[in-house]
């Protein structure tokens, strides 16, 4: 793993010019880094991650299970690239066992998810079934805690 | 009443914590970058913390056998064998303490007779010099020096050694120095302890956190394991520091004598605590990686900076601290500390609170965040850089 994607990694919320002294680099060099580990689809973004309950953004979320037809040539890959396309799909993964795919999707309210999953979603020619689960509440988000714990822990000041 | 009068000679006489002074002042202030820390950042790996949930919730409130659980002890043997190379009847050679603390301090009290001599080697940790002088020992402290990157030499063991030296005390890695010994010095070592015929305490707390190497135990080299007490814990590797949870491995005749003052003082270590330990040394070795791979990077980025800043800094093989030299500011290592504290408001601890050989020196630990090693670092360039314009 390149020092740059371990301490994006680890390094959790420092920015450039804190990356560059780390890795000993310019911060023009640190850029540059990053822009070709775009380049290259290693890094696909950088997002915050947000306690939604706090900021009461009324945002629906839910749980996908989906059935669809594998397809010969392409398997599964035409019809998931078909559903993650469409902005609701916040993710969504090939499993194995019971369903084929499972689609993480968020909306505005519980009607808005109901459309896209009746109107949009199920209509696809090659999709055989879903089961929606609404998402009630949310207690780890990219594995930080909701209710987390205070930023440093409660270590004695000076200790042997 | 004046009760001091009351309080027995040799504890009257043990010289206060350097430790302590300086966290009086350093708890005073506000907004501290602190590397003056001796534990672990990380919380306990919750899977460790889960098996400490569940054993009480399944009713493990009770004592335990003097030695320990036998689970434990049966767990330490298979992760000694494998990690350490040197294998422990877990029937009467290992015992459970609170702590390596603990463990270390009944070394000193089964095996000290008044006037018996220990060597030890400085700067070191802080508990070393008084756990001799309480058991009536006297303490022959060997100087480590940073010419050899704080490893300890023969040269200066037999520098040091005097008729009547029957313990030598090792912590390799050592707090506060980083320091470390290879398997060509440590053999060097036990060579020198059959030849004065010396019973080794090893205190090896530190060593999964070796970086570069491999760590050589004193109680591998063959003709060692009958003189040597290894000494081991959960502290620092399992980030474990708050449960107190240590183990003794040694000759079946010594941890039999251990055990006999451990039974009188402390009966036996926190059941809850010893069963977090099982699931630590059963399950703990990806965690514990983990945690020992973001020191690594994290040692090597501050000593860098140190070296960068003018504050000339080797290399810590192991453990997770830095001990640079801070001379070159014309400062002596407790007003550097000082002034650094109260014009940056960062905290190292002065060397001296190891051992007067510290002089010259400060800790300081990088079991911090990256943003709080940027920082801190970034604070004591701009204070060493403002002492060099005065």
């Amino acid at each position: 793993m390149k020092p740059i994607v371990k301490l994006l990694l680890e390094g959790g919320s420092l920015n450039t010019a804190q990356m560059a002294q780390v890795l000993k680099l310019s911060e023009a060099e640190v850029n540059r880094q990053l822009d070709e580990l775009k380049k290259e689809g290693v890094l696909l973004g950088v997002r915050p991650v947000l306690n939604l309950s706090q900021e009461d953004s009324g945002l629906v979320r839910a749980v996908i299970e989906v059935r669809i037809t594998p397809e010969r040539g392409g398997g599964y890959n035409r019809l998931a690239e078909r559903i993650s396309r469409f902005d609701e799909v916040e993710s969504c993964y090939l499993m194995s066992g019971g369903y084929d795919l499972l689609v993480f999707v968020n909306g505005a309210s519980l009607q808005r998810v109901a459309a896209f999953v009746s109107e949009k979603l199920s209509t696809i020619e090659g999709v055989l079934s879903t089961a929606t689960h609404f998402m009630l509440r949310s207690y780890k988000e990219n594995s930080f805690l909701i209710e987390g714990k205070a930023a440093e822990n409660e270590r004695l000041k000076v200790s042997p | 009443m004046d009760s001091s009068r009351y309080i027995a000679k040799h504890v009257v006489n043990l010289p206060k914590s350097g430790i302590r002074d300086f966290f009086e002042i350093v708890s005073k202030m506000k907004d501290v970058i602190s590397l003056g820390i001796g534990e672990p950042d990380f919380d306990t790996p919750w899977h460790i913390r889960e098996a400490g949930i569940y054993a009480l919730e399944k009713g493990k409130t009770h004592y335990t056998s003097n030695l320990g659980l036998v689970e434990l002890r049966r767990a330490i043997n298979k992760y000694v064998e494998k990690n350490y190379s040197v294998s422990y009847r877990p029937e009467d050679e290992v015992i459970i303490t609170v702590g390596v603390s603990e463990a270390l301090d009944l070394a000193c009290r089964a095996l000290i007779n008044p006037g018996d001599k220990v060597m030890f080697h400085q700067p070191c940790y802080v508990s070393y010099h008084p756990s001799i002088t309480l058991t009536h020992g006297i303490a022959v402290p060997v100087p480590t020096f940073a010419k050899d990157n704080f490893a300890l030499t023969v040269e200066a063991l037999r520098a040091a050694w005097q008729p009547g030296c029957k313990l030598l005390m090792l912590n390799l890695p050592c707090n506060p120095t980083g320091g470390t010994c290879d398997r060509a010095q440590v053999e060097a070592i036990a060579k020198f302890a059959v030849e004065k015929d010396l019973i080794v305490l090893s205190d090896e707390i530190y060593s999964e956190l070796t970086f570069e190497g491999v760590h050589t135990s004193i109680a591998s080299i063959p003709g060692m394991k009958e003189r040597t007490i290894f000494l081991h814990g959960f502290s620092k590797a399992f980030a474990m520091t708050g449960w107190r949870i240590g183990y003794a491995c040694g000759p079946a005749g010594l941890i039999e004598a251990m055990m006999k003052v451990h039974q009188y003082s402390m009966l036996c270590a926190s059941i809850i605590s010893q069963e977090a330990a099982i699931e630590a040394l059963l399950r703990g070795e990806d965690a514990m990686k983990k945690m020992r791979d973001q020191y690594h990077r994290r040692r090597d980025f501050i000593v860098r900076r140190f070296n960068e800043i003018g504050l000339k800094c080797h290399l810590p093989r192991g453990s997770f601290y830095a001990f640079p030299d801070v001379s070159v500011t014309g400062l002596n290592e407790k007003d550097f500390a000082v002034s650094l504290l109260q014009a940056e408001k960062v905290a190292m601890v002065p060397g001296t609170a190891f051992g007067a050989n510290g002089a010259g020196f400060c800790r300081a630990c990088f079991a911090t965040s990256y943003e709080q090693l940027i920082e801190a670092s970034n604070r004591i360039e701009r204070h060493v850089q403002s002492s060099a314009k005065k």
